[in-house]
């Protein structure tokens, strides 16, 4: 009775509210709509093109999904296009690419993960000093370095080969692969190494029983982050490779200024995408466990 | 405890120190086997460095140690024969309870066969049989704890390091475990060094206790022998719960007879010391500290023939337990604890009729602090 009086004037501020709580949330959907539609729309205008014949390029409107779909410019970026004076596509070059980026990442990687274990676990003196010392290697701009590395490339013999490449991005990768691996190993106890200093495994028993079984979160995160900047480098590939050990991404470029007559916006567009494509796919067959890499804390013992 | 060569465990003069601060002082200690050391003191006394450098997982500033009579101060800590149980449990977590266990045999290249026994035989002993397939993470507690001691056991070592095992445990598991550990004591005739910050587990499971203060050792003895001769305030204040009363007084000998003068109120009280041994004898106006324990407070008659004081004291906090009360009595500016029966009424603010049995009493110099 007294209750149905009470209840009504609240109520009616309760549906004013639920209104402004909808629109609110109209308003966050078509903000995260605007942010969706602009970060796809390149892509999307890269993948139509790559599938436009020139003529349809050349009379349409940027946006419009193409009148006939057609693979042709992906083969000839793939298998013809003249990257050069060569005309074989960017399959060399992809190929190349792959040669680099799995020892690459594969060495900087363990490398890494023995590193940051020996780091967070084995203080020995220096041992602040070296790990600043790595830290400071992440941020030094990789141009200041082109000239000793060529240098030292030189020296050793590997100039211009895919070997020098490898070693190249596994030195400059190190830095950010130690990094990763010593802030995750920093949170597995100590206690876990002295019991097993007990049980009487040294060092590489440790690390290969006790700390690597422990590290598939952190090596995924170091994986996609070492596959996609060593795939997508462009500096160190244009400098430190020659004609046949160029990667992908120095002959996208040479495919994309070289052409002569009319420029072949589809084979373009296409090449682009093959480029890009490894580095996609990473993300998303690993995307989800990166995340989970990135906030993996603690391990309990 | 007389050094033998036979010691099982045996420190000479150990000495560990990180730049200026020294963390462990001359340290001596001998235990035989059978023996259960515990190492007790506050956070920062030294205990763990002592038991980390038996172990061999830190390095002595100087010193030796001897373990079944070889010199194992540079030893690693895999070639000393011990094994060791830690608070965190520190089991590997990516191993099932049966790898966990046999990791150590596996390293050391034991046969499957030789594995599978040893684990069998522990498992039985630590009743975990039925976890042996699962994950550290899938286990309670107490059955970590078990495991941790079951990966020790496995290794059948000359000397048992326990760093403060309990002490992740609640207060019942706690309580079921330390009667574990004693037992298995007791039925491998282990020897034992056992670190805890816990005078009440260090009481109840030693045969050996090392108080430990900055870094040196207060005293070692028998639990028993501790708890009533304390060697110097520290270690009577650090032993026994609640803690022993401390209370200003003054030595009044008066011919043969030795008294202490206790002021409280405005008034002096003359309490019998003639039963005291005070050691190397006692000055006339000698400034003391008399400890009494708070069972040696209460309100129960104690025999005739044993020296006693009664007092009217107001109770300013009683704590029910269930078999006593545990009582704070004003005694001037400061207050003392004794224990009551449960029986008998005492309210807050009334004076209660107090008896201090002065048979077990200690006695510090007030400057030295040491037992006289």
């Amino acid at each position: 009775m007294t209750d149905a009086t009470l209840t009504s004037a609240p109520a009616g501020r309760a549906t004013r509210r639920g209104i402004v709580r909808v629109a609110l949330r109209g308003l966050l959907y078509l903000l995260l709509a605007l942010f969706v539609a602009y970060y796809i729309l390149p892509l999307f205008v890269m993948a139509v093109t790559s599938l436009k014949s020139l003529d349809e390029i050349r009379a349409g409107s940027l946006m419009s999904l193409p009148d006939s779909a057609s693979l042709v410019s992906w083969a000839t970026a793939w298998s013809s296009a003249c990257a050069g004076i060569q005309c074989e596509g960017l399959q060399p070059f992809f190929w190349n690419s792959v040669k680099m980026v799995v020892p690459a990442v594969f060495l900087s990687t363990f490398l890494g993960a023995v590193n940051g274990y020996a780091l967070s676990h084995w203080r020995f003196r220096g041992a602040n000093l070296i790990f600043a010392l790595m830290l400071f290697g992440c941020f030094i701009p990789f141009q200041v370095v082109l000239l000793p590395m060529a240098r030292t490339l030189g020296l050793l013999g590997l100039a211009g080969s895919l070997g020098g490449l490898v070693l190249v991005h596994v030195v400059y990768g190190l830095g950010f692969t130690t990094l990763f691996f010593r802030n995750y190993y920093v949170t597995i106890p100590v206690e876990l190494v002295k019991a097993a200093k007990i049980d009487g495994a040294g060092f590489f028993t440790i690390f290969f029983r006790i700390f690597l079984p422990l590290s598939p979160p952190i090596i995924v995160v170091t994986v996609i982050w070492q596959f996609t900047q060593i795939w997508n480098d462009f500096l160190f590939g244009v400098s430190f490779s020659q004609a046949g050990t160029q990667p992908v991404t120095v002959a996208l470029n040479n495919i994309v200024n070289s052409t002569t007559g009319v420029k072949e916006y589809n084979v373009d567009m296409a090449a682009a995408i093959i480029a890009g494509l490894p580095t996609l796919i990473v993300y998303v067959l690993a995307g989800k466990y990166f995340i989970r890499g990135l906030t993996a804390g603690s391990v309990k013992g | 405890m007389a050094a033998q060569n036979d010691a099982v465990l045996k420190i000479e003069g150990l000495t560990k120190s990180f730049q200026n601060v020294h963390v462990l002082m001359n340290i001596d200690l001998a235990i035989e086997e059978g023996a259960f050391l515990v190492l007790v003191g506050p956070s920062g006394c030294g205990k763990s460095t002592l038991l980390n450098c038996v172990a061999g997982l830190e390095a002595p500033t100087s010193g030796r140690i001897l373990i079944g009579g070889r010199d194992m101060t540079d030893a690693a800590p895999k070639d000393r024969d011990i094994a060791m149980v830690f608070q965190s449990y520190a089991l590997y977590p990516n191993m099932s309870v049966a790898r966990n266990i046999t990791f150590g045999m596996k390293v050391r290249g034991a046969t499957r066969a030789e594995q599978r026994s040893a684990l069998e035989k522990v498992a039985h002993m630590l009743k975990i049989d039925h976890l042996l397939n699962r994950r550290p993470a899938h286990l309670s507690g107490g059955q970590r704890q078990r495991v941790a001691m079951g990966r020790a056991l496995v290794r059948q070592p000359k000397l048992f390091l326990f760093d403060e095992p309990l002490s992740n445990l609640d207060a019942k598991l706690r309580v079921e475990m330390r009667a574990e550990i004693k037992r298995l004591h007791r039925a491998l005739g282990a020897t034992i060094v056992y670190v805890t910050h816990d005078q009440t587990e260090a009481m109840s499971l030693a045969t050996e206790v090392a108080v430990m203060e900055g870094g040196v050792i207060a005293q070692l003895g028998p639990p028993q022998q501790v708890y009533d001769y304390p060697v110097n305030t520290f270690v009577a204040g650090f032993i026994g719960s609640p803690a022993m009363n401390f209370i200003n007084g003054r030595i009044s000998k008066d011919g043969g007879a030795i008294r202490i003068q206790v002021s409280f109120d405005g008034a002096t009280r003359e309490l019998p010391a003639d039963h005291y041994p005070f050691g190397g004898g006692i000055e006339d106006g000698a400034e003391v500290i008399l400890g009494i324990r708070p069972e040696y407070v209460s309100g129960s008659d104690p025999s005739a023939d044993r020296p006693n004081v009664a007092l009217d004291l107001v109770p300013t906090l009683v704590e029910t337990n269930g078999f006593d009360q545990h009582v704070n009595l004003a005694f001037g500016d400061s207050e003392i604890s004794g224990r009551f029966s449960p029986r008998e009424q005492i309210k807050l603010g009334t004076p209660v009729r107090t008896r201090i049995d002065l048979s077990q009493i200690s006695v510090f110099d007030r400057e030295t602090r040491q037992r006289l």
